[in-house]
């Protein structure tokens, strides 16, 4: 019952008007990125960080959050309604919902996966209250060893997962890594790929970094791309209710669907695709109208849309209870956690309840405001898709460029942004994936740290790394995860893509 | 995504080569470091670790750009990707020479702009002053974040 105390004094801290007023900004913003194609959860929150290291924490991250379950909501509207998925977690919505808007049935399939989406994120921030407690005390018994290990693991996975090449994932993750050596050695006191210049001194900037590589390089890539005609957009017709039948056919695709995307999501580099796809695949199969799939069957975007949702509460149960980052975006909270000195795992729930509890209790609430937001006001968010694309670019670039050099004023910022978006365009051009760069500069260090806790704890003995149970099965698990992909080539199928 | 199996991949191999300088530099990088403590792990493990790791995926890169087998995506319209990285040098110019964040911001706006097919360069430009100039009331005054300052700034 400790739980559920926690969450209640979570609870109170939530519904403060502050944090109520945080929370809907998040929704609101992650809703309207999750609807406009191109602009995803990670590069928002990407954008959001330097503007936000001056507000207090507790406000800052509840809005993070609510951008994440926000750009699952709006990314199904506009797979829906101009077959262009917002983002890569709603392709699998795209495939049935636009064939239902196709066919006049817009609303009942904006429903479905607007109620679904509320059904998932509810049951998985469920199931996140109450296996994060579990977890945590897990994870107190690590050591520096053990955590070095899950590094591993997540290194490992989050680059042999991303992208469809695992030689490419781990060159991003290298880059990644090798950007993260840059600055003064913390237990030496020495300067590491300096080249002399004071500027490099602290570090590179993850958010100069992580805003480079999504805003700037996704604005390149888009521009040298742009001959494409624009989509065209379904208008919703019918009525949003959905009928009785409709309801019938939903509710078991919801829940399979989140059964599906909560343990995925929670699962090193699990993301939201692999679920979405997986849920498709199956409500595919045990339909009771098979031959509907194809020509817009509600089961196809009831179960992709409840995955999916459940995999974004299922990100966070690593990155609360072990600091570990799972997606992009997950990425991009990290440091958002980071920039405010706080550091997520076992000591968080200790140290600072009332923040991790708060974060937790406002998911319910930006679940049931998103429900709101969607559902009757799904007509607003379409207008967002009138945007002309030039304007549109043109403002993240500004807000990327501002955000850039408020955190740091240094015109070597601006240069460095400008860099990483050339880094960014190539990257995507060449179809290198993003996120194993990010979560390679986040993490590299912290590995780098946990491996000398260790060693110097073991005073220079290496078989700490297999003696301690955990480290040694952790270490297995890399190394099997490591392999595996160039022995299995077969597994290419399930080949995840960035969200 | 067009997998054109062009053989030997030059792009493939400019990039191999490139990863195997990085990992050169890191690797003379990290011999300038003196020695730590005495247990453990020194500051130049991790860069000899990662330098050996980046040299070893240069030469995965080279071989599989050597047998062509680097997914490739048209080049696309580069005259864009000229436009936005020339909005970017021109605001770090006009920051760097003081000329503060409501220019430099107008003209990014307008080189961006263009790069998405606008041609209407003035109408840009001042819209992209106006919002250079909303951006730096919402934050510069009721945000306080430090925004570069020009003469414009310092009159508002």
């Amino acid at each position: 019952m400790d739980t559920f105390a926690q969450l209640l004094a979570g609870l109170s801290i939530a519904v403060s008007p502050h944090n109520l007023l945080f929370a809907l900004a998040g929704v609101l913003l992650g809703t309207a990125v999750g609807v406009l194609p191109g602009i995803g959860p990670a590069l928002t929150v990407a954008l959001l960080l330097p503007v936000t290291y001056k507000l207090d924490p507790a406000g800052s991250l509840i809005m993070f959050a609510g951008i994440y379950y926000g750009g699952m909501y709006g990314g199904s509207t506009t797979a829906i309604l101009i077959n262009t998925p917002g983002e890569s977690a709603s392709m699998a919505t795209a495939l049935e919902g636009n064939k239902m808007a196709k066919a006049g049935r817009g609303g009942p399939a904006l429903a479905t996966s607007a109620i679904g989406s509320f059904v998932a994120g509810t049951i998985a921030t469920l199931g996140l209250t109450f296996l994060a407690p579990t977890l945590v005390e897990i994870a107190v018994q690590f050591g520096p060893e053990d955590y070095f290990a899950l590094m591993c693991v997540a290194f490992v996975t989050v680059s042999a997962t991303f992208g469809d090449s695992p030689v490419r994932g781990l060159t991003s993750l290298f880059i990644g890594l090798a950007l993260g050596l840059v600055g003064i050695d913390k237990l030496t006191g020495q300067a590491r790929l300096g080249f002399g210049m004071p500027e490099l001194l602290d570090g590179v900037e993850i958010t100069t970094l992580a805003v480079g590589l999504f805003a700037v390089g996704e604005a390149l890539y888009v521009a040298s791309r742009r001959h494409h005609a624009p989509e065209q957009v379904e208008p919703v017709r019918g009525s949003l209710w959905m009928s009785l039948d409709d309801w019938r056919r939903s509710w078991k695709p919801w829940l399979r669907g989140t059964f599906l995307g909560f343990p995925i999501g929670a699962l090193p580099a699990g993301g939201a695709e692999i679920p979405t796809f997986l849920s498709y695949a199956i409500e595919r199969r045990l339909s009771k109208h098979p031959e509907e799939f194809g020509k817009g069957a509600i089961e196809g975007v009831a179960g992709p849309e409840a995955a999916n949702n459940a995999s974004a509460a299922g990100t966070l149960v690593p990155l609360l209870t072990l600091g570990l980052p799972t997606s992009a975006t997950a990425a991009m909270m990290l440091a958002g956690f980071q920039q405010y000195g706080l550091n997520p795992g076992p000591l968080l729930f200790a140290d600072h309840p009332q923040l991790v509890w708060g974060l937790i209790a406002s998911l319910y609430i930006a679940n049931v405001m998103l429900l709101v937001l969607n559902l009757p006001l799904v007509g607003v968010w379409v207008r967002l898709l009138a945007i002309p694309q030039p304007w549109l670019y043109a403002g993240i670039l500004v807000f990327a460029t501002m955000g850039t050099i408020a955190a740091k004023p240094s015109v070597m910022e601006l240069a460095m942004l400008t860099v990483f978006g050339l880094m960014g365009y190539l990257m995507r051009r060449f179809d290198y994936p993003i996120a194993p760069v990010v979560v390679g500069i986040i993490l590299g260090p912290v590995a780098e740290a946990q491996l000398r806790r260790a060693l110097s704890i073991s005073l220079g003995d290496p078989m700490v790394l297999v003696e301690s149970p955990i480290s040694a099965t952790l270490l297995g698990i890399a190394a099997l995860a490591l392999i595996a992909p160039f022995v299995l080539k077969g597994l290419d199928r399930f080949r995840a893509q960035e969200d | 995504m067009n997998p054109k199996a062009t053989k030997p991949d030059t792009a493939g191999i400019a990039i191999a080569a490139g990863l195997a300088v990085i990992a050169a530099v890191i690797w003379w990088d990290a011999g300038q470091l003196a020695q730590g403590s005495p247990y453990g792990l020194g500051p130049d493990a991790a860069p000899r670790v990662i330098a050996v790791g980046l040299a070893v995926l240069a030469l995965a890169n080279f071989a599989i750009a050597w047998r062509g087998r680097l997914p490739h995506r048209e080049a696309g319209d580069l005259g864009a990707i000229v436009w936005i990285i020339g909005g970017l040098v021109a605001l770090i110019a006009i920051i760097g020479l003081g000329g503060g964040f409501i220019p430099a911001t107008a003209i990014l706006f307008a080189a961006t702009a263009r790069a998405f097919g606008r041609r209407a360069l003035p109408a840009d430009l001042a819209i992209g002053f106006v919002i250079g100039v909303g951006a730096y009331l919402l934050f510069a005054k009721l945000l306080t974040l430090s925004l570069p300052m020009g003469p414009l700034e310092r009159l508002i």
